[in-house]
């Protein structure tokens, strides 16, 4: 009975603190106005900074000389599930060891299928791609949505092995 | 015309006697209540807009976002916007609905804080109808609102509509209880009903700090109990967005959805209003005892800033706790009332007895 009693008011005691508790915690969002997470996005176009772990698109990464590291060994193709990236391959002679050796012709990815599940980028043995923090990516011709990732006339840096 | 904005007593007395010297008896009066008439539309339409807008404002800035801001600056004139958007769009009827009662359902929700609004004491003389019961009244009449939502919910033929109006019934009528009883505890000390006397019996200071612990229990009930009793959050299971689409106004469009919308922020609006006259002294501004010169320095501010100051400031704390508050479900809720609220409340209105036998209070 007694037991009972003082769990009756231990629990209007308890209610009334932890409402008073998120009170708090909202009053202190309001009153504090930089706590805001909202962007005005078209305003903040030229100082919006993605977060580095934001997964906009798949690119392939080129140096100042235009070489990329990408072998063509097709482990992203693999890795993908959506068939998103298609790897052509050329073959061409080693100038050192004058053996034929696989290269990438065209790196064709298809930005319509891909899902940013980031499977491609720990697959590549060479880290080769990396996911690009750009979004806007709407355009008006579906078409435009299969990109080349491979600039012309890039070729792979020396020394990148299988 | 001798307009003071601190005692509208005269300006009120002008236009009365104006109106009676030029009109004939029945044309005169009339015509009095048609321009009363038209004040009360304007600043309906105009609290909407503000208190929407307010709402939408606050809302974002709990939860740590900005709202509204692409209409007019800093997005003022959204609500304006909206409600353009409301008038020009379809009023559908649903096929098997009962037609009369849907349409007249939108009306019943609005005629109550109207009527109550009546009753209400803005500033200094400035008061429709000055009641002998006027707490009685507005307590009364409000609960007519509760008639609109179940007609709306029963007309609709929708079963989330009638879920949310049964809810929303076995809701008001369990918390009408405990917003009468706050507000009784209060009328112990006042001994009046009458607005004009509950305003008059603060002038030396607001209940809520010269009536002491009973009266701050008091003000804590009440502030609960109205916001259960106007549908609004954390009690709005009778819309309860997730799990009844809008609850009794689920099958409503156009401008008579715009109504229940309305009707929701002029009940918010009459609650603060009620609750600023009971225990913060209405347009009485800030008296303490008899210190002369704070008083009167008091007293520059005009009655109806303080009015609306104080209805600003509690319509700020229903919101505040809307939007912190997680909803209840209908067995938690009428759990809170009937084995929480309802025995405290007794047991306070006893205490405050026992406080205004004893002169406890100052």
């Amino acid at each position: 009975m007694l037991k009972s009693i003082s769990k009756y008011f231990s629990d209007i005691y308890n209610a009334v603190k932890s409402l008073l508790t998120g009170m708090k915690v909202t009053g202190y969002y309001f009153f504090h106005p930089k706590e805001i997470v909202t962007q005005q996005y078209p305003e903040n176009k030229d100082t919006l900074k993605m977060f580095d772990r934001f997964r906009g698109e798949v690119v392939l990464i080129h140096d100042e000389n235009n070489e990329h590291k990408c072998t063509g060994c097709s482990a992203c193709e693999l890795a993908c599930p959506n068939g998103t990236i298609e790897i052509i391959s050329d073959k061409a002679i080693d100038p050192e060891t004058g053996k034929s050796k696989k290269i990438i012709d065209t790196f064709v990815y298809h930005l319509q299928m891909c899902t940013f599940c980031n499977l491609c980028i720990p697959a590549c043995p060479t880290d080769a791609i990396k996911m690009a923090q750009s979004f806007e990516h709407s355009v008006f011709d579906r078409s435009k949505l299969t990109k080349v990732l491979n600039k012309p006339g890039s070729k792979i840096m020396a020394g990148i092995k299988e | 015309m001798n307009f003071s904005i601190y005692d509208f007593t005269g300006f009120v007395n002008s236009i009365h006697s104006w109106l009676n010297e030029n009109f004939s008896s029945p044309i005169g009066d009339i015509i009095g209540m048609a321009i009363i008439g038209i004040c009360f539309l304007t600043f309906l339409a105009l609290l909407g807009l503000t208190l929407v807008y307010a709402e939408r404002k606050i809302c974002a800035l709990f939860q740590q976002r900005l709202g509204p801001m692409r209409v007019g600056f800093w997005g003022t004139a959204q609500t304006l916007a909206d409600i353009i958007k409301l008038i020009f769009k379809e009023s559908l009827i649903t096929k098997n609905s009962d037609k009369f009662l849907f349409n007249l359902a939108a009306f019943v929700v609005m005629i109550s804080p109207v009527m109550a609004m009546a009753a209400i004491p803005f500033a200094k003389g400035l008061h429709v109808l000055d009641f002998d019961i006027g707490i009685f009244f507005i307590t009364a009449v409000s609960s007519i609102g509760v008639t609109g939502i179940l007609l709306a919910g029963w007309s609709s033929n929708n079963k989330y509509s009638l879920i949310g109006a049964m809810r929303s019934g076995a809701q008001i009528v369990s918390y009408e209880l405990s917003v009468l009883l706050s507000l009784l505890t209060i009328i112990i000390l006042t001994g009046s009903l009458q607005l004009s006397e509950i305003i008059e019996s603060q002038r030396n200071g607001w209940w809520i700090f010269k009536g002491n612990i009973p009266a701050i229990i008091a003000f804590v009930i009440f502030i609960v109990s109205s916001t259960a009793e106007s549908n609004r959050g954390p009690f709005d299971i009778a819309e309860a967005e997730s799990e009844l689409t809008a609850g009794f106004h689920t099958e409503y469009s156009g401008i008579k959805f715009a109504f229940f919308f309305l009707a929701e922020y002029v009940n918010l609006f009459i609650i603060a209003a009620v609750g600023a006259t009971v225990f913060f002294g209405g347009w009485m501004p800030l008296h303490i005892g008899n210190i002369e010169f704070f008083n009167n320095a008091m007293d520059l501010i005009p009655p109806v800033f303080w009015f609306f100051g104080k209805v600003f400031a509690l319509i700020f704390l229903m919101m505040w706790f809307k939007w912190t508050f997680p909803r209840l479900r209908i067995d938690q809720m009428l759990t809170l009332e009937w084995k929480y609220l309802l025995p405290i409340n007794l047991a306070n209105i006893l205490l405050m007895s026992l406080v205004s036998l004893n002169g406890w209070y100052f």
